[in-house]
């Protein structure tokens, strides 16, 4: 029910939203009843005068088994949330699919910036794209993403990919993730980074092919001016 | 009533004494349990005033960024994040566990097992003594240059490690100094309790015969020591880290921020449960005595309790899932911390299986314990979508979250305690509460403490993230929707702080004109309400001896419906 309210934008969006989903069911169920019993006995067994109250131990066996049913009910239910929950997590975290282009995000205090290979297609050579707070992306094309920090822990958050990770310093994290649709969404710090840490709100711009050709183009330019380089020359 | 001669022991009065005390050594260098209850009483609630009137500062902000906020002024990003961090580390170690465990457990661990006081009464006035210099030394680190620690009651390094990046160079130390004294003063409460309930309880009182909230608190304290220790290593390493420039959580000189999360939530999940057992407990007392039955399957609620507390030691990296721990690592914890939820569950469905075929009454701490078991399943079914770490990914650090954990926290520490206090109350004082008043206060702190929470679910589902001083900052988080729920959560949080004047106002009218409260008001079973009203030091002149367990309610074949545990037949 999340994508009602906030729009899906990567592959796995719609998987983990449906995770959402069927524990949002399945404990709904749990708790409907578990508050139906428990409603329906507190009126039943209100005081009343002359009635006195039942002496049950709870140690019998067939006593017993209004609690050992539930519970291996739970269990079951368990069960089923953890084998989807695990799927879903096996595909966003834990394989990491071939990249098509890769960025890296650089977290400090309180900004966000991301740098791009330029037309060589390589990371850390004079042509990368540079950028501070907007992340410009394809549609439809896997990146991997490198989370770096230059001070504290951040997260890397954006809520239309459902994706989410901190940033630590010291380590460099990759993950993945591919755009499904265009539009210009929030990218958000999501761990107490001190006190700017509420204003570090970067922008990611999701564009179709063309659009992002032609922005790495005007970008590309005037990195090559800078660079002066002829290994700039065409893609 | 069979009797035994009371023992007399070194640092303690003979009963009967006949010198009054003068008022510092009777209320302020007492070894009397009970004194010492009620300093970590009203301690507690003392700070649970402060914890609240921070969190009234930023949810004003929350709802209406920038504006000058009544009684405080306008709020900056570094009194934001000090006023979060406070709220939260106040609420956990200066609310919830000083009155859930300090108060209720010095309370009633002796009277309920039937002797005069706990086996080391010196060890509990120091207890207390140590609890209340960490008191003090919170509050000193609010005046310091730069103000109180604003890195986040988890206190995660790089951030909390060095003060170019926290902005508050004394406040990181002395708030770390002040969570370490509070875990000193714990763990000298939490061997005397451990230590009296194995060895002062009244002859004939076997390990079944216990009060669950007895049990429930000596669990609690072995899993406090046992999860204390890893934590109060770290805070030294940070504290080293902060003042003698080491680097153990300094990547850029070898050390590994993720240690210091590990060690956290190696103690900060038990935690969860160290102060959830004494509330439960507590609940389980009240609701046989108003329902008038014994408790469902009261060695199942004690296994499921020692399970809860087994299994507590094995969840705590789900606060990780996303914190760059290696992703193999969140299927095992998953599966663990979903699996907690079983025997909690379980706990719950024997409360409610309680009540069935009772006689229930409802007095006001009915109310409270019944609205315990109401809220807490909402804590609780809320934490399946955080421990299945598919939906943790996205969820993670939102105010579902925050909301979630409210759920559970709110339920043990301020429902659980009024649940306990306005049912011993009676028994402490001497004196009835106002029943029409206690309603009244009741009604308004429930309504009000749902409308506080259930909107920041939605608003946390729909993506606002925590800590973050104005969404409005955030395009996607900056609508009307949004807007409005953060407005409904504060009004309700005023109305729910305004609402506790009913009960102080009650507290004060009923311990000056309250009705007299003779020994046993609610026909209990349990030692405790053999005792005076107030019980003198000393606590009986006779020590009572036990002849059965503590909820032999409506047993057929008796006159009474109550069969105290100190009745030979």
């Amino acid at each position: 029910m999340i994508e009602r309210f906030l729009p899906v934008a990567s592959t796995y969006a719609g998987d983990i939203d449906f995770v959402f989903d069927l524990i949002f069911w399945t404990v709904g169920f749990w708790f409907l009843l578990a508050q139906g019993v428990f409603f329906w006995l507190l009126v039943r067994f209100r005081k009343r005068d002359g009635v006195r109250a039942q002496y049950v131990t709870g140690e019998l066996k067939s006593e017993k088994r209004f609690i050992t049913i539930p519970h291996a009910l739970v269990l079951v239910c368990d069960v089923f949330i953890v084998f989807f929950a695990i799927r879903v997590w096996y595909d966003v975290k834990q394989h990491l699919p071939e990249a098509q282009q890769t960025v890296r995000v650089v977290a400090q205090q309180w900004a966000w910036s991301f740098v791009q290979p330029g037309p060589d297609g390589r990371l850390d050579t004079a042509d990368d794209i540079k950028t501070v707070d907007e992340l410009h992306v394809q549609v439809g094309t896997t990146y991997h993403f490198q989370l770096v920090s230059r001070d504290v822990v951040h997260s890397f958050s954006v809520p239309v990919f459902r994706l989410k990770q901190d940033v630590i310093p010291g380590r460099v994290i990759t993950g993945w993730f591919e755009p499904t649709r265009t539009g210009t969404f929030d990218i958000q710090c999501a761990e107490i980074c001190g006190i700017g840490h509420g204003y570090m709100p970067g922008r990611i711009v999701i564009e179709t092919a063309e659009q992002h050709a032609a922005w790495m183009a005007s970008h590309s330019n005037r990195e090559i001016a800078a660079a002066s380089g002829p290994a700039a020359g065409g893609r | 009533m069979a009797t035994r001669p009371v023992e007399i022991r070194e640092g303690h009065d003979t009963p009967g004494h006949h010198e009054e005390p003068s008022f510092f050594v009777k209320y302020l260098w007492s070894t009397d349990h009970k004194v010492i209850a009620m300093q970590y009483l009203f301690t507690g609630m003392f700070m649970a005033l402060v914890g609240g009137f921070f969190s009234y500062v930023f949810r004003m902000q929350l709802a209406w960024p920038g504006e000058s906020v009544p009684l405080w002024g306008l709020v900056t990003p570094a009194a934001y994040n000090m006023l979060i961090t406070n709220h939260g580390a106040i609420m956990i170690f200066w609310v919830a566990m000083p009155v859930l465990i300090a108060a209720f457990g010095n309370y009633l661990i002796p009277l309920m097992l039937g002797c005069d006081d706990m086996v080391f009464p010196k060890l509990n006035r120091l207890s207390y003594q140590i609890f209340l210099l960490s008191v003090v030394v919170l509050f000193s680190s609010f005046f310091v240059t730069g103000g109180g620690f604003g890195g986040a009651w988890t206190m995660y390094p790089p951030l909390s490690g060095e003060a170019a990046y926290n902005n508050t160079p004394a406040g990181q130390t002395i708030f770390i100094v002040a969570v370490a004294l509070e875990f000193v003063a714990f763990l000298l409460g939490g061997i005397n309790f451990v230590t009296t309930a194995m060895n002062s309880r009244a002859p004939g009182m076997k390990l079944y015969d216990i009060p669950m909230v007895v049990w429930m608190i000596v669990i609690a304290s072995i899993m406090f020591m046992a999860s204390v220790g890893p934590l109060v290593a770290g805070a030294v390493m940070l504290i080293f880290d902060q003042t003698l420039n080491t680097a153990f959580f300094d990547p850029t000189r070898g050390g590994d921020p993720i240690l210091w999360q590990h060690l956290f939530w190696f103690f900060g999940h038990p935690e969860v449960y160290v102060v959830l057992l004494p509330a439960v407990g507590i609940v389980a007392e009240v609701i046989t005595v108003f329902a008038r039955k014994k408790l469902f399957a009261y060695k199942t609620v004690l296994y499921t309790a020692i399970a809860t507390g087994v299994l507590s030691f094995t969840v705590w990296a789900h606060h990780q899932f996303i914190a760059g721990i290696d992703p193999r690592m969140a299927n095992i914890f998953t599966v663990t911390t979903l699996l907690i939820s079983i025997p909690i569950a379980e706990m719950m469905f024997v409360y409610i299986a309680t009540l069935y075929g009772g006689s229930i009454t409802f007095s006001t701490p009915m109310l409270w314990a019944l609205s315990f078991i109401a809220t807490f399943l909402v804590g609780g079914v809320t934490g399946i979508f955080l421990g299945a770490s598919g939906s943790d990914i996205y969820l993670h650090d939102t105010y579902f979250v925050l909301a979630h954990f409210h759920y559970t926290f709110y339920p043990i520490a301020i429902i659980g305690t009024f649940a306990g206090f306005t049912f011993w109350f009676p028994k402490m004082f001497g004196r009835h509460l106002n029943e029409t008043l206690g309603k009244i206060h009741f009604w308004l702190t429930i309504i009000a403490f749902n409308g506080i929470f259930l909107p920041l679910f939605v608003t946390g589902v729909l993506g606002d993230n925590r800590r973050i001083p104005n969404h409005q900052v955030y395009p996607e988080l900056d609508n009307p929707l949004m807007n409005g729920l953060r407005e409904v959560a504060t009004v309700f949080l005023v109305v729910m702080l305004l609402a506790q004047f009913v009960f102080f106002y009650n507290v004060v009218v009923s311990l000056v004109r309250g009705k007299k409260a003779e020994k046993n008001p609610w026909k209990s079973n349990t030692l405790e309400w053999t005792a005076d009203s107030p019980p003198p030091h000393g606590n009986w002149k006779e020590l009572p001896t036990v002849y059965r367990g503590p909820y032999e309610y409506g047993v057929p074949g008796r006159s009474e419906d109550y069969w105290p545990q100190n009745v030979p037949n």
